[in-house]
C-alpha cells in the first residue's frame, strides 16, 4: 500500500486561550486512497489529540464533516488525498461562527430548518382506515432530487448572500421547503410561504448558483431557489390581478 | 465551561474577489449598469421624438460618431454577456417535467436562443432594417 507524507493546515481555535483563530501545521504519513477526513483522524489518534472536528459516517450521507477544503466547502469524507497538491489548507465551514477548531456553530441553520417546517402537513386528514398516502412516480419524480438533502450546511457557506445578510433563511432551508411544497400529499405550501416568500426568505437571493456547485449531493438549490421565486410571483400576480382573490 | 464562538469577519467590499465563481457573479450583475444606462438613452430618444422630427435628427446626429460607437459597442457587449449568463440558467428556474423524467436543459436554453433571434428580426423589419 502506498504511503506518502501529507502537510496540512488546520486552523485552530480554543476558546478558552485563543484570541483568534491560528493556523497549524501537521505532516501526516497517508495512504494513496485516503481522504482528508482520515488525515485528520490519523492526526487525532497519533498526533495531536486535541483536535476537534465532526465526523459521523464516512460516506457523504451524514452531512457532519463539512469543511473549507483549500477554499472550497467540502464534505472531508469525500476529499481524496491524491486530488490536492502541496500543503492542504483545512478551515471550518465559512459564514458560520466557530466554536471550536473545526467546529462550527450550526444553531442559525438549524433554526431556520424549523421554522419552514420541513415535513409533511397533509392537506386533508384522512382516516387510517382508508390506507396510505400514495403517489405516482411522475409525483415523486417532481421533487425527489432535492429530497436528497443532506443538511451538510456547505451551501450556506458558498452563499456570499449568506455571508452578507446572515438573516437570510439560506439555500437548504428554502429547497426543503420546496420540496415539500411539490410533494402531491403536501398541504402546507401556505403555511411555508409565509416564511420563505419574504425578503429575508427568496427574495434575499441574488441567484450566485454558488451552492449548486459545492453540494455533494447535486440537490440543486440554487434552481429550488429560482422556482420559488417563479411560484410566489404568480401568487402575487394571481393575488392582485383576478378578481376575488385579494386577501 | 463558558462558550466564546469566533465569528470570522466578512468584507463587504471585496468578497467577490474570494473566489472566480463570485467574480463571474459580479461580471452579470454589472450589466445592469450598462442596461441601465441604454435604457436612459432610449428614454431620451422617445423624449426627442415626442419634440417632432428636427429634434429627434438633431439627437440622432448628437449620438453618432467614434465615441458613441464605442459606448454602444461596450453596452452591446454587456447586453449579450447578460442575456447569454441568464439564458444558460433558465433550466433551473423553469424545469418541464414530460412524465417521469425531465426535458433536457439544453432544450429550453435553445428555446430562448430562437425566441431572441426571432424577436430580433421582427423588431429590425418592423424597422425597415431588412
Amino acid at each position: 500500500m502506498n504511503e506518502r507524507m501529507v502537510h496540512l493546515e488546520v486552523l485552530r481555535y480554543d476558546p478558552q486561550v485563543d484570541g483568534e483563530p491560528h493556523f497549524q501545521r501537521y505532516e501526516v504519513p497517508c495512504k494513496e486512497e485516503w481522504v482528508v477526513l482520515d488525515a485528520l483522524n490519523a492526526i487525532k489518534e497519533s498526533i495531536d489529540p486535541t483536535l476537534n472536528y465532526r465526523w459521523s459516517c464516512h460516506m457523504a450521507v451524514c452531512g457532519s464533516c463539512g469543511m473549507m477544503i483549500n477554499g472550497e466547502p467540502r464534505l472531508s469524507c469525500h476529499a481524496f488525498l491524491r486530488d490536492f497538491e502541496g500543503v492542504i489548507r483545512v478551515e471550518p465551514l465559512a459564514n458560520f461562527p466557530i466554536e471550536r477548531d473545526l467546529v462550527t456553530v450550526a444553531d442559525d441553520f438549524i433554526d431556520k430548518l424549523k421554522r419552514v417546517k420541513p415535513y409533511l402537513i397533509p392537506g386533508e386528514n384522512k382516516p387510517i382506515a382508508e390506507g396510505e398516502y400514495t403517489q405516482t412516480p411522475a409525483q415523486l419524480m417532481k421533487y425527489r432530487h432535492f429530497s436528497m438533502c443532506i443538511n451538510c450546511m456547505l451551501c450556506y457557506a458558498a452563499c456570499p448572500q449568506y455571508a452578507l445578510q446572515p438573516l437570510f433563511l439560506g439555500p437548504a432551508a428554502i429547497t426543503l421547503a420546496h420540496r415539500y411544497n411539490l410533494d402531491s400529499r403536501d398541504g402546507g405550501r401556505e403555511e411555508r410561504q409565509q416564511v420563505i416568500a419574504t425578503n429575508e426568505g427568496v427574495w434575499e437571493c441574488s441567484f450566485v448558483g454558488a451552492c449548486s456547485e459545492v453540494c455533494p449531493k447535486a440537490v440543486d438549490p440554487a434552481g429550488a431557489l429560482q422556482q420559488v421565486k417563479v411560484a410566489s410571483t404568480l401568487d402575487w400576480f394571481r393575488e392582485h390581478l383576478l378578481p376575488g382573490n385579494a386577501k | 465551561m463558558s462558550r466564546r464562538p469566533f465569528v470570522r469577519p466578512v468584507s463587504r467590499t471585496r468578497w467577490y474577489f474570494r473566489h472566480p465563481r463570485y467574480m463571474r457573479y459580479m461580471s452579470r450583475e454589472v450589466t445592469c449598469v450598462f442596461i441601465g444606462a441604454f435604457a436612459l438613452l432610449l428614454l431620451c430618444a422617445v423624449e426627442r421624438l415626442s419634440e417632432g422630427q428636427a429634434a429627434y435628427e438633431s439627437f440622432l446626429v448628437a449620438i453618432t460618431g467614434p465615441w458613441s460607437t464605442l459606448g454602444l459597442s461596450i453596452v452591446w457587449i454587456f447586453a449579450v454577456h447578460n442575456a447569454i449568463s441568464w439564458f444558460n440558467v433558465t433550466p433551473k428556474a423553469l424545469p418541464v417535467q414530460i412524465g417521469e423524467g425531465f426535458l433536457p436543459g439544453r432544450f429550453i436554453v435553445a428555446a430562448h436562443y430562437a425566441a431572441w433571434i426571432l424577436i430580433s428580426l421582427a423588431v429590425l423589419l418592423f424597422a425597415g432594417v431588412l
